[in-house]
Order: C-alpha cells, then structure tokens, then sequence
C-alpha cells in the first residue's frame, strides 16, 4: 500500500480571537476561521473544493459540513461531518489527506469553531454522549469525573499525585501568559493548583481546561500544489487513530489509551521515533489526559509521566515543550483545533511570539483525545 | 432550555434509567425481583457486560441467557463528587461513583453505599445491595460482610 507521508501539505490556518464572544454565533466563529484560513493561504472560497468539519454537539445537523461550505461560498465535491468528539480536528486533517490522495478534492478546508463560554440558543437538538442512561442513574455526569476515573487508577497503579498533575496546569499556563491570544494569562503556582476546589476528587479546578468561543482552520492540499501558496508549507508526515472502546464500563484499561497505538502508526508512516520530535501539542482537556498521552506515545514509559513533566522539560527551552499555545487548560478549549494550528506556527517560524517559539521547530506531534477517555488520533507534521 | 437540552445547548441531564431501552427490558425487570443478572452467550459462553445488547460483542451470535449474577465484585475505580450536574444530587456531595468490575469480570458504574466517600478504595471488595425506586430497582454495592 502507498505511504502518503510527506504527499499532502498544510498551506493555510486560520484562528479567531477566542475567550468570550457573545456576540459571534457558532457559525459565525466558523465562518471567521474560514476567512482568516484563506486570506493566510492568499486563495479565494471558489479554488477550496473539499470540505471537513466537527459536528456541531450543541445543534444536530445532517450534514453541518455542507451547509458552512456553502455558507462560505465553497462548492465542494467532497465533504463530510466528523464525529469523533476532540480526537475530531487531527481526523479532519487526516481526512484530508486521503481525500487528496485518493482524488476527491485537491484543496480541503477543516474547520471547527465551538461556542461553549457564552450562551448560543438553536432550534435544533444536543447530540448525545452515548451511554448516559446507564452512568446518571448513578450520579456520573461530565468529562471531569470520566477522566477523574482514570486519574484515580493512574495514581492506585503508579503512585502519580495531584502535586504531579499541577506540574502540568503550571507549565502549561507559561506558555499561555507569552501568548496574546490566550485567555488566562495570570501565572499559576503549584500552590494555586493544589488549593483550588476539588471538583470531581481527585481532579481540582485547576486540572479542568476552558470553556471556550471561538474557532480555527487549516487548509491541506497536495505536496506538489503546496509550494504554490505564499506561507511555508507544512508537510502531513505521519497520521495515526485509535479507539479501544467506547463505554467506559468496557474499557480495557484506564491508563493506557488509544494514544499508543495511534501515535505507534504515526511514527511507522513518517519512519520517526518519539525522540525526534521537537515539540509535541497533547489535548489536554484535564491534566491527566496530558500525562496519560505522553507515556502514550513514548515520550517517557508507562508510570513515569509524573517524574517527566517536572523540572521544565515540558517548558519552552526544555527537552519537549508541550503545548506551547496554553493548550485547552489555559488558551482555549476548541476541541484541539487550535493543537493544529499552532503546530504549524511553531513549524512554520516566525508566526508567535519570540518568548514561545521553540528553537530550531522542525518535526512535531499533535494529539486529539475525545469520548469517554475513547477516540484518539495522532498527526506527526514537519517543515516540507 | 428544554426537554433535550440546557440553556448552553448541552444534553439535558436525567437521574434515573430509560426503562424502554429494548436490549435492557430483562435486566430492569429482574432487578425489581432483587435479582442482578448479566447476558451471557450461548455460543462462545463469555458476559456481554454493559450495557445490554441483542448481539454478542464476542462472536455477533444472537443467542443468550440472561444469568444471575453472584453479587460480589471490586472496586475498579472511583470518583468523589464535590459538585453536582444534576439537582437531583445536589444535597448528596460529596459522593462517590464507582466502576464496580464484578466476580464475573463485567464492569458497570454504580455507588459504594454504606461507606464514608474516603473509605473508598481501589480493590475492595463489594456485595450488592438493591435500592427500590417505585418503578425500578438500582444495584449499589457496599463493603463486602
């Protein structure tokens, strides 16, 4: 089978301004994305004809990915929702790439914008997280106490603490506060982590990533059409998913995910290893999801992620700066889709501010996690 | 906000069990008569676990029983509530959800009642108890006697 390593490009991204945005609409943050997306990759809507986005989870579409096309002037022959919670924004890259290759659209717009902070009334319906009648019976509710479950465990087999945990809240908001486009840009100690309030034990507040509005966008096309664009192109080397289970009730464990062996055939396409990478952006929609990915992907081995985040080796100027925008915990929570973005930023140099560029950014890794600890993709990306 | 939804568009929140649910109809109704049962396939003879399908996940066969149950399992996992998503829980935190895997090795979330929050612990051993409701019973689990 053909390796497409290497054979498809991000040519353009797009961010908006994210944090509170009462007056935008989830379309309209959507619609920002895509705009700014093309105005960086110097193309019009007309030249896009691939089209990939997020289903909406607050307002059920059958196709919400044909109504932005169109929305946007895009008249695509190949479009399609994903559905894959925050494993969805790495997919929709990913996606792309075999749209391409296998001749469906040249030029792909993925898009996906969240309007979670200030309230967004819509006609339509909530789409459902899959196994709630048989978790709210017994007071499960939410993402926090899903991934409580699996820091418990952490913590009962390899002696992980919520002091570990901080260590990430704390490098995480760094970055965040060298970042304009971040929303909490206070500095945060280890303290404030420990004295904030538990919320579902032995997650605290501060394990908790944002609710956020806003949007992003990345534009992929073919290798060859890439050096067309006016931006440095940002080749799609490795591409990895996968999805152990979906209930948590059925889940073969909690503190090995789909990260493993998602991120294992992601280095197998792109011929890398873990210790090649200079950066890595690992969803963190709580603290131990970061942890769990990094042992996940061979960063460091199993039960040895609380020893690795200290010391500032996940800082920028440490040996793997990890999500040098402020991630979900401190930037925004747009579901990893500004994870892409700012991969290619760092790729592409001079694109973020002096303070937070990693030196010398050649080869990184980006992770999407979404479900019940369930979905997980992985997209290894380099300078073309 | 309505039915399906609350005032940010996120699903609506319920405190008890869809009892219509066709696949779970036997497991509801033999927890009314305190009975915990499990499908178990006739074919390749492993527990389904949960939730209830018609279909092994196994081996895809269609035939199964539905077979008591010991009562008696462990804690997997467990979380203490410090706040509450629903009002239905608003007094009771903190509290704790539990992912019991039982005897069998089929894992289901549910309370470990009887027991301070901070007692909990990865590994100990539980034993049903059945908490009525007027049109359905709840399986907990407290500290195994």
């Amino acid at each position: 089978m053909a390796n497409v390593s290497g054979k498809s490009a991000i040519v353009g991204l797009g961010e908006t301004v994210v944090g509170k945005r009462p007056e935008a609409s989830t379309n309209s943050l959507h619609l920002e994305a895509i705009r700014n997306c093309l105005e960086d990759a110097g193309i019009k809507a007309s030249q896009v004809d691939g089209f990939l986005t997020n289903q909406p989870l607050n307002d059920a579409h059958r196709s919400y990915a044909v109504r932005l096309a169109h929305m946007a002037g895009i008249d695509p022959t190949y479009a399609t929702d994903l559905a894959l919670g925050g494993a969805t924004p790495v997919a929709l890259v990913q996606h792309a790439v075999m749209a391409i290759n296998a001749g469906m659209a040249n030029t792909v717009m993925c898009v996906h914008a969240r309007k979670r902070s200030t309230p967004d009334p819509s006609p339509g319906y909530a789409i459902r997280t899959g196994d709630e009648h048989w978790e709210q019976p017994w007071g499960h509710f939410s993402a926090v106490a899903t991934h409580a479950f699996a820091a418990q465990r952490h913590m009962y087999e390899y002696g992980t603490r919520s002091e570990d945990l901080a260590e990430i809240a704390v490098a995480t908001r760094k970055h965040a506060c060298l970042n304009k486009n971040a929303t909490m840009r206070k500095p945060m100690t280890v303290s404030d982590h420990q004295q904030s309030r538990m919320i579902a034990e032995p997650l605290r507040l501060l394990d908790c990533s944002l609710e956020s509005d806003g949007g992003g966008a990345v534009l992929v096309t073919s290798a060859e059409r890439a050096r067309d664009f006016p931006k440095p192109p940002v080749a799609i080397l490795g591409m990895g998913q996968h999805h152990p289970h979906f209930s948590l009730m059925d889940a073969p464990s909690l503190t090995t995910l789909g990260g493993k062996k998602s991120s294992e055939t992601a280095y197998r396409m792109a011929g890398l290893s873990p210790k090649e990478m200079d950066f890595a952006e690992i969803y963190d929609c709580f603290t131990i999801t970061t942890l769990i990915t990094l042992e996940d992907y061979g960063f460091c081995a199993k039960g040895e992620g609380k020893d690795f985040v200290k010391g500032g080796r996940i800082e920028i100027g440490g040996e793997l700066p990890v999500n040098t925008h402020g991630g979900l915990l401190s930037q925004a929570h747009l579901e990893g889709m500004l994870h892409v973005t700012e991969a290619v930023k760092q790729l592409r140099g001079n694109e973020v501010e002096a303070e937070r560029q990693v030196p010398n950014a050649a080869l990184g890794i980006v992770s999407g996690h979404g479900g019940n600890l369930c979905m997980h993709s992985s997209l290894i990306l380099g300078a073309l | 906000m309505s039915e399906t939804q609350d005032k940010r568009g996120r699903p609506a929140a319920k405190d008890r069990p869809f009892l219509d649910e066709l696949e779970a109809k036997p497991f509801w109704a033999n927890l009314k008569e305190h009975k915990f049962t499990s499908q178990r396939c006739s074919a390749c003879g492993k527990f389904f676990g949960f939730p209830p399908q018609f279909l092994c996940p196994h081996c895809l066969a269609s035939e199964y029983e539905w077979i008591p149950l010991s009562g008696k399992g462990k804690v997997y996992s467990f979380v203490t509530y410090h706040r509450a998503w629903h009002p239905a829980y608003q007094d009771k935190v903190p509290y704790n959800v539990s992912l019991i895997e039982t005897d069998e090795g089929v894992r289901m979330m549910s309370n470990v009642v009887d027991c301070p929050s901070e007692a909990v612990k990865i590994g100990m051993p539980v034993e049903i108890v059945y908490e009525d409701f007027e049109d359905y019973t709840l399986p907990k689990f407290r500290p195994a006697t």
